[in-house]
């Protein structure tokens, strides 16, 4: 077959990769500062010098931006075209060139937003609900980082069909079909925001219209930016499905059901957005009730996940001579950085799970929402399960596009990075859970609540957070430290980007799932069932809209 | 697609948990009637202060209906109309509010009263004060550079207590 024969990225497609993964880790280093002021500055201890004239609430914009925006985004991308050059075979240079117009236009758009936020133009979070009313320039912006992404999926879409035209009735090398899926479900929920910003808050920022309409614009937001948190939580299971397995010496446990997996993840991505509006006016019980149930159904593909990964190791430690129950775990290769980062993810996404669960459980949403509880859950999901598996790929990845290898040294640095990760977070986000059900809120300046009791309650739980904050900013200093020896210093050499193969006997992985009319059909038809009426209520009883507002 | 036999408990077990956890929302919602603010009621949101009930904000005892007070709140950046809401323990109380401008929330720490006031759109929640005490009620969305300094108190006075009358 042919994606035996190929070992590498191509040297053009490593250049592609490697611009998106340098503005990644700038991002990281900036945003994670400015989740360090955030931490400091709400734990009372601590204010902005007054020199500097930037606000709380702009350094929260600038952090959920650089860093759930940005830095996934950038480094998905980056990840992706590896992955798809590594597998399916190089990108042919319309392909590559289409990703290079896509990636200077994301960082053209990022400059945009960047600078209309710290001009103070723009601080309305990342999620700029209206009617909070930004400059027209962060939108816009904003818009040529979606456009621009768009064109990055592009090339990973034509190599996907180019391999099947050149592979009739083969199955597809399975990195490149999960990222031909991810860059799939990103397209497609990215439509919802794109619709949003384009026909409302665009033109109502540079004065075109005067209202818009508020609930239509956050239930338009909510189905992109839940599918948003599987773009984000897909890459992980790439690596851990695909890169992972290989790491440890073992086999890939089921192509077949890895790929089934993503199909799920695609199908029930987007009719769940409204479980983030659970308790919002003017959407109506009934399918708040629908979207909830269907968001239990995207829970079913990451239990099969669970099994396969523990299964793909305990198979590989009881080769390695693990004995008993537990004796395989021994076995495991825990001194390896590229193993033990995306590990430490694996056991987050157990609470960070069960706490999604909770958030998602229409009722049981009141005790939490807006809480500094719903911060603490995604500190475990995106920025600890996420993240650290990014952290294992990059260890690999980056010095491979660049031709350098990963030493001995800078491997323990990584180890020290997933421990002080484990310790820093274990201990913000437990507070952050912990105080978030006494009711204290996301999203807010230090504050003693006119000397209430329950708030004062409230400031230990912030003090936590920020030494946790700070463990992990330093964390973020070591990856930074390690980003530049593999990009720059580290000995030439060849470092390999791993992936695993099929076990041994394994069945013909069905040709149905590759059959993406069959799944598009299914798709249209879940988002449709669960979005129409819900936004023909929206249209039909939509209030006066509103004409926007600065208040900072 | 072969599933290993213990992928398969796995599966059931996991997606059995999920039914019953579903069912038992399902049950609180639709037979117990916990549901969280779905109200569909509109507003202008740009004449709140001339339009019932919200021209008169305040806790107003009621009969004959299913809840015994109504507590009508008004917010804006960075204030909630009424300041303080007083109520009796043991009371059933519905809560109506909406905003005057952007988004708002309208939360009180350690109770279930957690709802967005969005503008344009009128917000209900009914509640029973079963725990006297003194509960801080937060804005939880972001609303401004003022956004902490946007907070009331629901105080839930026991009248037979000594002291209190």
């Amino acid at each position: 077959m042919q994606q035996a024969s190929i070992k590498n990225v191509a040297p053009k497609d490593a250049k592609l990769a490697m611009a998106n993964i340098y503005v990644a880790f700038i991002a990281l280093l900036l945003g994670g500062l400015a989740g360090l002021l955030q931490v400091l500055v709400r734990s009372g201890e601590f204010t902005i010098p007054g020199g500097i004239k930037i606000g709380y609430y702009q350094v929260l914009t600038v952090h959920g931006i650089l860093l759930g925006l940005i830095l996934t985004t950038f480094f998905i991308l980056g990840f992706q075209i590896a992955a798809v050059s590594r597998t399916a075979g190089p990108l042919t240079d319309k392909q590559r060139n289409i990703g290079w117009i896509g990636f200077w236009l994301m960082v053209l758009g990022t400059a945009m937003a960047s600078t209309m936020v710290l001009l103070n133009k723009a601080t309305v979070l990342y999620t700029f609900y209206a009617p909070l009313k930004a400059h027209w320039i962060f939108y816009l912006g904003l818009t040529l980082v979606v456009v621009g992404s768009w064109l990055l999926c592009v090339p990973q879409f034509m190599k996907y069909f180019q391999w099947k035209k050149e592979n009739p009735g083969q199955t597809s090398p399975l990195l490149t079909y999960m990222a031909f899926v991810n860059s799939l479900l990103w397209v497609t929920c990215s439509l919802g925001v794109a619709v949003s910003v384009l026909f409302q808050l665009l033109p109502w920022s540079l004065g075109l219209i005067t209202r818009v309409d508020v609930l239509l614009t956050r239930t338009l937001f909510w189905y992109f930016g839940h599918a948003l948190v599987y773009f984000w939580l897909l890459p992980a299971y790439m690596a851990w499905y695909a890169i992972v397995p290989k790491i440890v010496g073992g086999k890939i446990f089921s192509d077949s059901l890895a790929r089934f997996s993503f199909i799920l993840f695609l199908l029930f991505s987007f009719p769940v957005g409204i479980h983030h509006q659970l308790t919002e006016p003017g959407i109506d019980g009934f399918w708040k009730f629908v979207q909830v149930t269907l968001t239990f159904f995207v829970i079913i593909p990451s239990l099969m996940t669970a099994f396969s990964m523990f299964a793909t190791f305990e198979l590989r430690g009881r080769e390695l001579g693990g004995k008993g129950v537990l004796g395989w775990f021994k076995k495991l290769p825990w001194g390896d950085a590229r193993f033990l980062l995306p590990f430490i993810g694996m056991l987050a996404f157990i609470p960070g799970g069960a706490g999604g669960i909770v958030n998602a459980s229409y009722q049981m949403n009141q005790l939490i929402h807006n809480t500094i509880w719903v911060t603490g859950h995604f500190h475990l999901t995106v920025a600890t399960t996420v993240i650290l598996t990014f952290f294992g790929v990059a260890f690999f990845l980056i010095p491979h596009l660049t031709g350098r290898v990963l030493t001995p040294a800078l491997n323990k640095l990584g180890i020290y990075v997933g421990i002080l990760w484990a310790i820093g977070m274990s201990i913000m986000s437990l507070s952050m859970h912990v105080v978030g059900l006494m009711g204290a809120p996301r999203r807010s300046d230090y504050s003693t609540y006119g000397g209430a009791e329950q708030a004062a309650e409230w400031i230990p739980y912030a003090i936590a957070q920020a030494v946790g904050g700070t463990i992990l900013f330093v964390a973020i200093i070591i990856v930074t430290y390690i980003v530049i020896q593999l990009a720059f210093f580290a000995p030439k050499g060849h470092e390999e980007f791993p992936v695993a193969e099929v076990a041994p006997g394994a069945e013909k992985t069905p040709a149905i799932l590759e059959n993406f009319k069959f799944w598009g059909v299914i798709v249209a038809a879940l988002i449709i069932f669960a979005y129409t009426m819900p936004i023909i209520d929206i249209l039909r009883n939509s209030p006066l809209g509103s004409t926007g507002f600065t208040p900072w | 697609m072969h599933l290993h036999k213990y992928e398969k408990w796995w599966l059931v077990f996991g997606c059995g948990t999920l039914v019953a956890f579903l069912i038992i929302l399902g049950v609180g919602a639709f037979h117990n009637g916990t549901h969280p603010n779905n109200s569909k009621k509109v507003i202008n949101y740009e004449k709140v202060d001339e339009i019932a009930p919200f021209n008169n904000p305040g806790v107003h005892k009621v009969e004959g209906k299913e809840w015994d007070y109504e507590v009508v709140i008004v917010a804006s950046a960075f204030y909630y109309d009424p300041p303080e809401i007083v109520v009796p323990l043991g009371a059933k109380v519905k809560f109506t509010a909406t905003t005057k401008d952007v988004i708002h929330g309208f939360q009180a720490a350690g109770t279930n009263i957690n709802m967005m006031l969005e503008p344009g759109y009128i917000s209900e929640y009914i509640a029973e004060m079963n725990q006297a005490g003194e509960y801080l009620i937060v804005c939880n969305e972001y609303c401004g550079t003022g956004h902490t300094a946007m907070h009331s108190m629901l105080k839930v006075v026991d009248e037979n207590a000594t002291g209190i009358n």
